[in-house]
């Protein structure tokens, strides 16, 4: 069964959410990748109040059309490259939800739990699917200085489905799944 | 059509039309699969993404890949018009929504918007062969898959890896295990034994152009590619690295010269979004 969550994600909201459940989100998300984060932890400003939202890791297809930003594909970027500059930005700036693939590490995952926030994989490579999710482009930041794929838009999502892939409760499915492919490997190597 | 139109095309159908036998290979993961699980939820997601994204003829995909142009060619082809065709299709495909502003300059940082530098990008390889006509096979690579894309150097103690067909077997299974979810698992493995450590890249990476129900002709290869495909299965990892029955799609692997000093294995590990096709461009 599918929990539902929608933005302003309250810390009541997240604290339901356990590693493994699946999960609808809808409402407004930000996009960032590897230029925003490293401007937001080297003391930048966000655009925009980023408290309680959603920081997607994604860089999106976009064409313009008719004086309208169209999306045609959002799938999510692999979230480790963000992994030292994330736990600052989630105490910094109080985002509550990180959407990306892959999975992060230890200090994502005490940051997490230390502020209320929770990590959500999204189907990697789906970016058609995603992108159809896309209501509209409310905005979008730092076009110029970082290109299309790396800039800040602001999207307003339904429907996105998704895996809780690390809770605020401390718990991270990644460690799991690896831990058990850990002790296969081991005894395909022992053979 | 003009050679640019038939590129363009190419490109259109390799970016959004997921080959069928890769299409099946998901399908057949999802049915395995219980429902309402996490690798369900993704795979049903990938799944209905794949049917969106050739419906609309729109990238199935947001990272486009680095594209890879295969030509052969009989003897006394324009190779230079192949080329800067390419280029054209590349710079049109982008302009269309097709292809992601996808190309960074290495040293600034800036991302050059057209996806082309001659010479560069996109990759294009010739070979010679006997027919007439030209053939172009299209491969889309993202980053994320080659970022989890390796290569080892035999003896491997930690591995505990030696120059044999078991030593390969060691690190096939140790470079599934890396890559946990980090390459869109499942995924397909590409595999070069031998060459030089560039060649074994470029040899690794033209096995993903097999399809998925081709087995090796030399017997031991085709025994280790079956291996391979059951016992990453086993590790687990499934779709995405969230836990699941299917890790692998297929392995596909291939075995040249090497020198007596060096004994390369080289993994090209392609995501699900396995996208290659190709086209015949008659004389002319």
């Amino acid at each position: 069964m599918k929990k539902t969550i929608k933005y302003p994600f309250t810390l009541r909201q997240i604290k339901e959410l356990r590693a493994g459940d699946l999960v609808r989100l809808s409402g407004s998300v930000f996009t960032g990748r590897d230029r925003l984060h490293k401007f937001l932890a080297e003391g930048g400003q966000p655009p925009e109040d980023m408290q309680a939202s959603a920081i997607y890791h994604c860089g999106p297809v976009v064409v313009r059309d008719s004086g309208k930003w169209l999306i045609k594909a959002a799938g999510p970027t692999t979230s480790i490259r963000e992994e030292p500059y994330m736990a600052g930005i989630i105490e910094n700036f109080g985002v509550r939800v990180i959407i990306g693939k892959g999975g992060m590490g230890a200090a994502t995952c005490a940051a997490c739990k230390r502020y209320g926030c929770v990590y959500l994989q999204a189907a990697g490579g789906a970016a058609a699917l995603q992108a159809r999710g896309v209501r509209t482009v409310e905005n979008v930041w730092f076009l110029k200085e970082f290109g299309a794929t790396e800039a800040m838009w602001k999207l307003d999502v339904k429907g996105l489905d998704m895996v809780v892939g690390i809770d605020c409760h401390g718990n991270n499915l990644y460690d799991e799944v690896r831990h058990h492919s850990d002790m296969r490997l081991k005894e395909f190597l022992n053979d | 059509m003009n050679l640019v139109e038939i590129l363009i095309e190419l490109i259109r159908r390799t970016t959004s039309d997921l080959p069928p036998d890769v299409e099946h290979g998901l399908r057949r993961a999802r049915a395995a699969e219980i429902d309402d699980s996490r690798a369900a939820l993704m795979l049903d997601a990938i799944i209905t993404n794949v049917e969106i994204a050739r419906r609309d003829s729109v990238p199935m995909c947001q990272d486009t890949g680095t594209l890879t142009f295969y030509f052969s060619v009989p003897a006394g082809a324009d190779c230079v018009r192949l080329e800067s065709a390419a280029c054209e299709a590349v710079r049109c495909a982008t302009a269309r929504g097709l292809l992601r502003n996808n190309t960074i300059d290495a040293l600034s940082g800036s991302s050059i918007d057209s996806n082309v530098v001659e010479g560069d990008a996109p990759v294009c390889i010739f070979r010679y062969h006997e027919a007439r006509e030209v053939t172009v096979h299209l491969l889309q690579k993202g980053g994320g898959c080659e970022n989890v894309s390796c290569q080892f150097a035999l003896p491997d103690e930690t591995l505990r890896a030696g120059r044999d067909l078991e030593g390969v077997r060691r690190c096939l299974l140790s470079a599934v295990h890396k890559a946990q979810g980090y390459g869109c698992a499942p995924g397909v493995l590409g595999v070069c034994i031998g060459c030089d450590r560039a060649g074994g890249y470029k040899a690794a990476k033209e096995q993903l152009l097999r399809p998925l129900d081709d087995e090796s002709s030399v017997p031991e290869l085709a025994a280790l590619e079956r291996k391979i495909l059951k016992d990453a299965d086993e590790l687990g990892i499934g779709a995405m690295g969230m836990g699941g029955r299917t890790t692998l799609l297929g392995v596909k692997i291939t075995a040249h010269t090497r020198l007596p000093a060096s004994y390369f294995v080289t993994v090209a590990y392609m995501c699900w979004a396995c996208r290659r096709h190709a086209v015949r461009i008659a004389d002319k």
